[in-house]
Order: C-alpha cells, then structure tokens, then sequence
C-alpha cells in the first residue's frame, strides 16, 4: 500500500503527473456533482451555447446523487454511482479542462485515453459506503439544475475525502492491476 | 374473513422500508465479518472493514445505508381469508414508501418513463409489487431496496437445453466477472433457472431473500449453489472489484419447470447494500 497522498483542488498537471494507479488519496476543497441527468443537459446546453453551469478548468466532478440532508446534516449519505454511465460526455468534459471525476467501477477505453491525452485521472470511492463518506462533506450548495432533484449540480466542499486513483495518465488501472493478482479462473470474454 | 385495514399495512410497509434502508440484515452482516478472514488481499480486507463501519454507522445515526436508496421491490402474499378494508393495498403499500421516503430522508430515485423526459417521480413510487394468492389469513410482505448499479449488472440468457449444466455455470460466472467494480461486491448472486424469459428473472430475485448460508432443499441445487460460490471467488474480482477472494458473500438458485426447447437462466446482481426485510400482519 502506497502512503496516502494529501491534495487540493483545483487540480494542476503537476499533480496530476504525480499521481499512479492504486495511490491511495486524500481530497480536499471544492468539487462538482453530476451525474446521468446533470452530464446530459449540460452537454447539450454546451453544445447550443458553448457554456457550462460552472468554470470547469482543473476541477474534479464526483458522480453521486445523495440522499436528503437529515435536520442538522450538511449532506445525507454520499457514495459514488457508477462511472462508466458518464462515459458518453466524459472526454468531451476532459477535453475542456476537467482534470478529475470520482465514481466507482471501470472506465471505458475511450475515457482512459481521453486521461492520458488531456492530463486527468479517475479516482475510485469505496461504493456504497456512503454514511461514512457524506462525513468528509463540508459544505453543499445546488448551483445549477435543481429541478433534477438529487440529480442536481452541487458544490461540495470536501475534506481528506478518500479516493483511491483508478485510472492514470499513463493508462493504469487498479482494477485490472488488482484482479489480475487473484484471479484464479479465466472465464472468456 | 379477517379484516386489515389499509392504515396498517401503510404503517407497516413504511416503517419496513425505514428499517431496511438503516439496518443491513443480521445474517449479512455477519457473513461479511466472517469473510474477512478469507479476505487475501489486504485492501479487499480493509474494505470488508468499511462496509461494516459503514452499516454501524448508518444504523446508528439512522440515515441510509447507501445514498441509492433503491427501486422499492415487494413480493407480497394475501391470505385468501383475508379482507382489505379503507382502501385498496397497492395504494396503501405506495403510500408506505411514499411516506417513508419523505420522513426517512430517502432519494427519489425513479424516473416516470424511460427513454422520452426520465422526469423523477419525487417520491420512490410506484413502487414494483408482485403479488401472490396464498391459503390463509395473513399478508407476509417481502421488501427489498433494489440499487441501480448492481440491478445494471444483472443479465438474462434464453440458453438451449444442449447447452445444459456447463452452460448455466458460464452464463453465471461470467455475469459476475463482467459485473465486477461496477455492481460494489461482495455479492449476493440470485439466480433463477426454468420457467419463461420472463419469470427465470422473477426467481432470480425471490432467491436473494433466502438467509445467508441456507441452501436449497434439492441437494443437487445446493451442490451447485456451493460449486458456483466457490467458483465465484476465483474470479479474482474482489471487495468493491479491486482485487480479492470474497466476490460473494453468497449465491442462490431457484428452479421451476420449463419449456421442452428452452433454458432460461437469469442471474440477479445484490451489491453488498443488501437490503432487505420481510413481515407479516
């Protein structure tokens, strides 16, 4: 296990070109929700205006929709959704300087060679785990959409969020590097 | 004729949908404990430990357990003696999770139509209930809270029957392979094999509510269910796909009869947010 490695957004290429499949990461400061509904209407919204909700330049976008806030919470439980849904609008996004998404599950290649060519990674959340990571959430604020509900754009405010990066610039991946160790079976594609 | 009043079957589905949400099962939770020490990799042990935390905590502070709090399923059986007063039961069950979703802090994570607005209904209905007609006086009401990613990962197969025994294992392997980081294991894998299309996917899901560790009474069946466990956690896949030996906690089979010229054969993804519960009244 790699020691943890403690980071702040918005991401830069320095930090990116440090970070290697399997470290482990803490993230802190503001990040973006969106997920299927929001990643649509945005792109299609870029697509009539050339604009996006938000200032998207180094930013990292967590793939989640949470659950209502309890009276006294910042935010309800939090955990990622999976990520190969967004796929579609991923490079598009990459390509206009996102430097970062959080989800959980693989990437498709299009997505893994859209990280090396623009300089991104994808990190991965402990799916599932949400009652633990919505205490790592500092702040929430819908932005934009909020007629989408939990499907709406939030600014959250993260602090030593854990992540553990999935896919790199250099095309490494957690997941195939991690089952690859244990697979005792083949079973064909 | 015994009479139960839909105020009732409202207050009770509401707070079975609650508990579930807060409270992973019992059975679950201790087979994840269990598992750990199969666990060969250390970051697949680290996140067995999380998912433990994590249902200490979201039973604790009574918040949900995973913020896809789920499609509501019911299986749901009417004593034939029975009588439903003050209403009829799919409302009173929709209103049951209408209001547990409100006062439980739940998402609202239906769409009213699939492909043309994908608007949310708000309000966690309608939910999906199966019904059944059975001897009796009583209504037993299954509930599970079914979550996207692990229902995404979820296939079907119309087989042939040459294609037998060898071909429902691979069918079931690799669903679960492919399945993998995507779907948050370790699984329950349900699988239904014989009846229709249609229903091999219906006994999929019935067999996710069989408690951990209880195999099915055909020897034969449990045989496989233990095979294809075993086989399971070969596949490498791991705690949340990143590598390891517990993939599933456990894998059910349920059969029924089937077509001369067909094999259907379904196989039902549960992530480890495994929530499930049953009553009766």
């Amino acid at each position: 296990m790699s020691e943890i490695k403690k980071i702040a957004t918005p991401l830069t290429d320095e930090v990116i070109k440090d970070l290697k499949a399997g470290d482990r990461v803490l993230l802190n400061g503001y990040v973006y929700t969106a997920r299927d509904a929001a990643h649509k209407r945005m792109l299609e919204e870029y697509e009539k205006t050339g604009k996006l909700p938000f200032d998207i330049k180094g930013q990292v976008i967590y793939y989640v929709g949470p659950t209502p806030p309890k009276p006294g919470q910042v935010i309800g439980s939090a955990g990622p959704t999976t990520a190969y849904r967004m796929d579609k609008y991923t490079p598009k996004l990459l390509e206009l300087g996102l430097k970062g998404t959080i989800g959980k599950g693989w990437r498709g290649h299009e997505v893994k060679e859209a990280l090396k060519k623009y300089k991104a990674v994808y990190f991965a959340a402990f799916g599932g785990t949400a009652a633990l990571l919505s205490k790592h959430i500092k702040s929430s604020e819908i932005i934009a959409y909020e007629d989408l509900g939990p499907e709406a754009i939030r600014k959250l405010y993260f602090e030593d969020f854990p992540v553990i990066v999935a896919n790199d610039m250099y095309g490494g991946d957690v997941f195939e590097e991690g089952q690859k160790i244990y697979r005792k079976i083949e079973i064909d594609p | 004729m015994r009479e139960i009043h839909v105020d009732l079957i409202i207050q009770r589905v509401k707070s079975m949908v609650m508990d579930a949400e807060y409270n992973l099962p019992d059975d679950f939770v201790k087979a994840v404990d269990t598992a750990k020490a199969f666990e060969e990799s250390p970051t697949g042990k680290e996140i067995l430990e999380t998912i433990l935390q994590n249902a200490q905590v979201s039973s604790k502070e009574q918040v949900a357990y995973c913020q896809d709090t789920g499609y509501p399923v019911f299986f749901i059986e009417v004593g034939q003696d029975v009588h439903i007063t003050g209403g009829n039961i799919k409302d009173a069950i929709n209103e049951g999770v209408r209001q547990a979703t409100k006062e439980g802090y739940l998402r609202a994570s239906l769409a009213f139509d699939p492909v043309f607005e994908r608007k949310n209904t708000g309000d966690n209905t309608p939910a999906l209930i199966y019904f059944d007609i059975v001897p009796g006086d009583k209504i037993k009401i299954k509930f599970a809270a079914k979550g996207g990613g692990s229902e995404n990962q979820s296939k079907q197969i119309m087989l042939k029957p040459a294609d037998g025994l060898e071909g429902v294992k691979k069918f079931v392997l690799k669903t679960i392979a492919n399945a993998g980081p995507n779907a948050c294991p370790p699984f329950t894998v349900g699988v239904g094999i014989g009846g229709t299309f249609d229903y091999s996917a219906v006994l999929a899901k019935k067999a996710l509510f069989r408690p951990i560790g209880e195999r099915h009474s055909d020897p034969r069946i449990a045989m496989l269910e233990e095979e294809l466990l075993s086989l399971a956690n070969q596949l490498g896949v791991g705690p949340l796909g990143f590598g390891g030996t517990v993939t599933a906690i456990d894998l059910k089979i349920e059969v029924a009869p089937v077509h001369i010229a067909s094999l259907p054969v379904a196989v039902n993804i549960q992530c480890h947010a495994n929530r499930h519960n049953e009553i009766e009244i």
